[in-house]
């Protein structure tokens, strides 16, 4: 590796670095504002010059130079320090002093960095510039005349994300950064431009003035807005969740997060279930909790194994899922399903139902086949990375399902199963190309799966995916989900599915465990609630038993490559809430089944016991060692010729958390009124 | 005689449009004579013909022509090599490019040919300044002359396939820089890039593109024709050749001359501009190259010569070689905050130290000119000029900065004068006339 000496220290770099980067590798740290690694380099802020020799007699800026073999970098000349002072207070001048009243306050690149380049005071006598404030949505606050130009969000808003809604207008000192006619930016993504904003002129409205980023309690924990698993930080003060920003986890999500994983946090303080009910003549009434876990006893007791149904929600926990899965199981209940919406997988391999490539790995791929799926809404930050490795221009994406605006062109092959079927016979250059792919992959979303003929789409997809050599990837929406599948959290011997107990009769009683996506009102069963939100399953519900929201229990989550991440505790359950797996327990010891184990670790004793695959925390098996019989996947049947269509109608509104928060409310009526003038 | 250039040695002979611009008279002054000739030449003995004959860029940084053609690839790969010609010609007091764009076009259309056989390449795009209505006329319609005669185009006489295009510039003094200029010509805003990637490695469209001033890609085919060593006899050693003269400000007949590089200031005002108004001794500075060098004081000017080098030594630059004259009669301090409000104006805002000093700048400037400052705010505004200069993407930066180091460095007493006059004024809050009894 080339050698280069940093203020007189030689160190190693890998070709193709920049000069910023080998300081770094030196131990010597840049300031900057405009430079970030995941961005494309602007060198516009100025603020990392440095000297180099050999080079011309002035300071260059590091971002932007490749660092060459023997190349002498120094970074703290007199030359670099008055270049760097300069810049600060270039910087400075047109800033505004409210560092007092600015959101960003305690975490801002500027305000840190002038303490190590400032000025004590101001030399400059002319009057500030203003800017007026830009409307960019219900998410993004702006205070434009603190702004310093460095255009990270014009960057990552049309490169990352993928839509041109933030640009950089007029020049000289009149430059502004806007979006161009005050509309609301329209990605899922677009709250990441708060994070790379090194100031205070975007800052996140639904959290203005509500907190100083000293007094919060910080916990990395895994976000279950879909089915990625994201590193994300809870902030919380006192029982409180105040925010979720993004942590850096290059495998799964990099540094960014979608607008829901970080806005909904509202939605856990509202329609919050935070004491047991039960219905008394039609009305819920307030209960204990022996009360409420008698009933639910006493009903279960009195029910015959074969008439009870139990349904796991998209945002459990794989404990809670365990223990209600020991426990009905131990009662005889074959009736079990995680797949609310019924889709056609659990039977076969656990490759079967995993995104194999791994969410990393579909950077390798160069052609990808999205059978049923809508990455953008399903997971935006997977579509980030498609978006990506298409920028790159190697990657050949083409569509079987939805024509929707993904932020990448594609070849748009047919709108349903009957595309998927003929798809060996289509002439098409996209299937030619397909044939001729090194690393093709196809992704197939619940859009192609979850429909009464699943069964026959997913044999249909297996087919294709076996006749063109395509990486077999299947990608969630729920978080729940292949921790579901992988404890067998679906029909046993005789058992009927989601769809099949919500019929009129099917059953006596219904236990949701964090349900609320199906429709029960033909259903005449005992519906027992265990969960966190005034939602869909609580209004049906006969006994509601609280639980535990993901920010209030220690819990393992899979996401959809089959990586097992911990989810830890920010704050407690409300008021009288339990965490899901002890309630089940208190269930069991009523009902005269008691599940074997007392503490939480006790259960993930026999969790890993069980099922070895959780115990391999934040593991995904090699690509490379895929071995999986794509013909024995499927069932026979017909296919109907209605078109693929996305699971998800409203982005912002997928479950009982983003349903209970007002800001989540604001983005989905923005979203749907947009697409109406856009249809009009 | 008149300067010391003879008539025989000028290569641009319609200067002043008294003779037909058109193909058939350029033809008769000389143009496209032997172009074929030249043409079957190889690139490298082009490119050896301009280094020997000592060809400095025209544009204002005075870099080799030949030189700065010899960097693009020798073999063309996927990526077609390209010639910029740069026509923005947007400096304050320069206007001698666009005398060759309306009167000699057929010389510059024939240096475009040339040029692109040198450096390999098929597509000449020529960036005409926004403002430059008639000329870009002019220019399109000599182009087209030289179509239909089959001299450039697809498949021409000369054997080197050339296309020629003009782009219309939309009026902004950045789009003349260089990168600046490729931006603008590929359809984005006019903000320069970050060098490297030098043009000559990836310009427009990611492809090998050179850039050059009109005047100098204008003077490449005579000097083909006459030699190197006429071209390099003219001038000094590292300043060669003829050169475009231009005069503004207070001189009696302001006019662009073509005379020897190398001639000194005093002898090009006498002689081609008709002298300074009210006389050689009523002068009081000269800034030679365009508003964007330092100034040079009237004393100065008694033995300043006209080469890169001489200028150079004397803190200035030779820049365009479009001297502005300012006699006793003007306000150099005014003229100078008229600078920087351009500067302000004309910074495209994307990098912070140009974005904010130029800003900053003026605003001092305007202050000094009415003497509303502070003594201690001299040496504040020069430490913003070298915060300014230097540290800028572009050279936008250092163009601001350095007319302002250059007043200062002569006339920091003008500037002092005034601040005393301003805080010696009587007052003219109320009741200051009772103050002062």
């Amino acid at each position: 590796m080339p050698i280069a000496k940093v203020d007189g220290v030689a160190v190693e770099f890998e070709p193709g670095m920049n000069v910023l980067q080998v300081a770094e590798l030196a131990g010597k740290e840049i300031p900057r504002f405009c430079y970030h690694e995941r961005l494309s380099i602007a060198g516009n802020c100025r603020m990392c010059l440095v000297e180099v020799k050999p080079g011309p007699p002035k300071p260059q800026a590091s971002c932007a130079l490749p660092a060459a073999e023997n190349m002498e970098i120094f970074t703290d000349t007199p030359m670099v320090k008055k270049a760097r002072h300069g810049v600060m207070e270039f910087l400075l001048i047109n800033h505004p002093l409210d560092c007092p009243i600015c959101d960003q306050g305690g975490e801002c690149d500027l305000q840190d960095q002038a303490m190590g380049y400032g000025r004590d005071d101001s030399r400059y006598q002319e009057n500030k510039r203003a800017v007026e404030e830009k409307y960019m949505g219900p998410l993004i606050k702006t205070v434009m005349t603190r702004c310093i130009q460095c255009t990270r969000c014009v960057r990552f808003i049309t490169e990352v994300a993928g839509v041109p809604d933030i640009g950089l207008i007029s020049r000289g000192e009149d430059v502004e950064i806007t979006t161009y006619l005050d509309k609301a930016v329209n990605s899922e993504l677009s709250a990441n431009v708060i994070d790379l904003c090194p100031v205070g002129a975007l800052t996140h409205k639904p959290w203005a003035f509500n907190y100083r980023p000293w007094e919060l309690k910080k916990t990395e924990t895994v976000d279950v807005m879909d089915a990625l698993g994201s590193a994300i930080r809870v902030d919380s003060r006192g029982p409180a969740v105040l925010r979720v920003l993004p942590r850096v986890n290059d495998d799964v999500n990099e540094e960014w997060i979608s607008d829901k994983t970080r806005y909904v946090v509202d939605g856990l303080s509202r329609q919050r279930l935070d004491r047991p009910y039960i219905r008394e003549n039609g009305k819920l009434r307030p209960a204990s909790w022996s009360e409420a876990l008698d009933a639910v006893a006493a009903r279960l007791k009195a029910a015959s194994p074969d008439r009870v149904g139990v349904i796991a929600g998209d945002l459990q926990d794989a404990e809670s899922m365990k223990a209600a899965l020991d426990l009905f199981r131990g009662l005889g209940v074959q009736s079990t399903d995680c797949r609310q919406d019924g889709m056609a997988l659990g039977a076969g391999p656990r490759e079967s139902w995993l995104f194999n490539a791994t969410i990393a790995g579909i950077e390798q791929a160069d052609m990808v086949l999205l059978v049923g799926v809508n990455p953008r809404l399903e997971a935006p930050v997977l579509n980030a990375r498609l978006r990506k490795r298409w920028l790159a221009g190697a990657l050949r994406i083409g569509v079987i399902g939805e024509q929707a605006d993904l932020t990448y062109s594609y070849d748009y092959l047919g709108a349903g199963a009957q595309t998927l079927s003929g798809l060996s016979r289509q002439r098409s250059d996209f299937v030619k190309a397909l044939k001729e792919a090194k690393a093709p992959a196809i992704i197939v979303g619940a859009g192609a799966l979850a429909r009464a003929d699943g069964a026959a789409v997913l044999k249909a997809a297996a087919g294709v995916a076996k006749s063109f050599g395509l990486q077999w990837n299947v990608l969630h929406s729920a978080a729940s989900r292949v921790g579901g599948l992988d404890l067998g959290f679906v029909p046993g011997e005789g058992g009927k599915s989601a769809g099949e107990l919500a019929a009129k009769g099917a059953a006596d009683v219904l236990f949701l465990l964090g349900a609320d996506e199906l429709n029960l009102a033909q259903s005449d069963a005992f519906v027992v609630y265990l969960g966190t939100h005034g939602d869909a399953g609580a209004h049906r519900a006969d006994v509601i038993l609280p639980g535990a929201a993901y920010t209030e229990k220690n819990g393992i989550y899979v996401n959809t490559e089959g990586r097992v991440q911990l989810g830890a505790r920010a704050v407690f359950p409300k008021g009288e809430a339990k965490e899901d797996w002890a309630i089940l327990r208190a269930l069991s010891e009523r009902l005269g089944a008691k599940l074997p184990y007392d503490t939480l670790d006790q259960l993930r004793a026999k969790l890993f016991a069980d099922h070895p695959s959780f115990g391999r925390i934040d593991y995904v098996a090699d690509p490379a060692s895929l071995s999986l019989d794509l013909a024995a996947l499927g069932g026979a049947g017909e296919v109907s010729e209605e078109p693929f269509a996305s699971p998800i109608k409203n982005f912002y509104l997928t479950n009982p958390i983003a349903r209970a928060s007002v800001t989540m409310a604001e983005c989905a009526a923005l979203a749907s009124g947009a697409a109406k003038i856009a249809a009009e | 005689m008149v300067g010391i250039l003879q008539d025989q040695d000028r290569i641009f002979t319609n200067l002043y449009g008294l003779h037909d611009w058109g193909l058939e008279g350029a033809k008769a002054r000389g143009a496209w004579n032997g172009t074929a000739d030249i043409i079957a030449q190889t690139p490298e003995w082009i490119c050896e013909q301009i280094k020997a004959s000592g060809l400095r860029g025209r544009g204002g940084a005075g870099f080799s022509t030949g030189l700065k053609w010899t960097f693009m690839p020798k073999q063309e790969s996927e990526r077609p090599h390209y010639l910029v010609v740069n026509a923005d010609e947007s400096e304050p007091g320069a206007c001698k490019d666009r005398e060759i764009l309306r009167n000699d076009p057929h010389l510059l259309i024939e240096g475009c040919l040339i040029a692109c056989r040198a450096i390999r390449a098929h597509t000449a795009y020529i960036y005409v300044r926004g403002e430059y209505v008639h000329e870009r006329e002019r220019l399109q319609a000599a182009i087209r002359q030289a179509y239909e005669a089959k001299l450039v185009g697809p498949g021409n006489i000369h054997g080197w396939d050339c296309d020629i295009r003009v782009h219309h510039g939309g009026g902004a003094y950045i789009c003349g820089d260089e990168t600046a200029l490729m931006e603008s010509l590929e359809g984005k805003k006019g903000q320069p890039r970050l060098k490297p990637p030098f043009p000559a490695g990836a310009g427009i469209w990611g492809s090998p593109t050179t850039i050059n001033n009109v005047e100098s890609i204008s003077v490449v085919g005579t000097i083909l024709r006459r030699g190197a060593t006429w071209f390099a006899g003219f001038g000094t050693e590292k300043s060669t050749g003829t050169k475009l003269f231009a005069a503004s400000g207070h001189v009696n007949k302001p006019c662009v001359v073509e005379d020897a590089v190398g001639i000194p200031v005093k002898q090009l005002i006498e002689d081609h501009f008709g002298g300074v108004r009210g006389g050689w001794g009523n002068l009081k500075a000269v800034i030679p190259g365009g508003i964007s060098v330092r100034m040079i004081p009237a004393s100065e000017c008694e033995d300043a010569v006209m080469t890169y080098e001489d200028l150079q030594a004397r803190g200035s630059g030779l820049g365009t070689g479009t001297m502005i004259v300012m006699d006793k009669d003007a306000d150099l301090v005014k003229a100078i905050a008229r600078a920087s409000y351009f500067y302000k104006h004309e910074s495209c805002g994307q990098c912070t130290p140009c974005r904010e000093g130029t800003g900053w700048m003026w605003r001092v400037m305007e202050r000094m000119v009415t003497g509303e400052a502070e003594m201690s705010e001299i040496d504040l505004l020069l430490d913003v000029a070298s915060q300014v200069e230097g540290h800028t993407i572009c050279g936008l930066g250092d163009a601001a900065a350095w007319p302002i180091q250059g007043l200062f460095r002569h006339f920091r007493h003008e500037v002092e004068d005034r601040i005393t006059q301003y805080r010696a004024r009587p007052g003219v809050y109320a009741g200051a006339k009772v103050a002062a009894e």
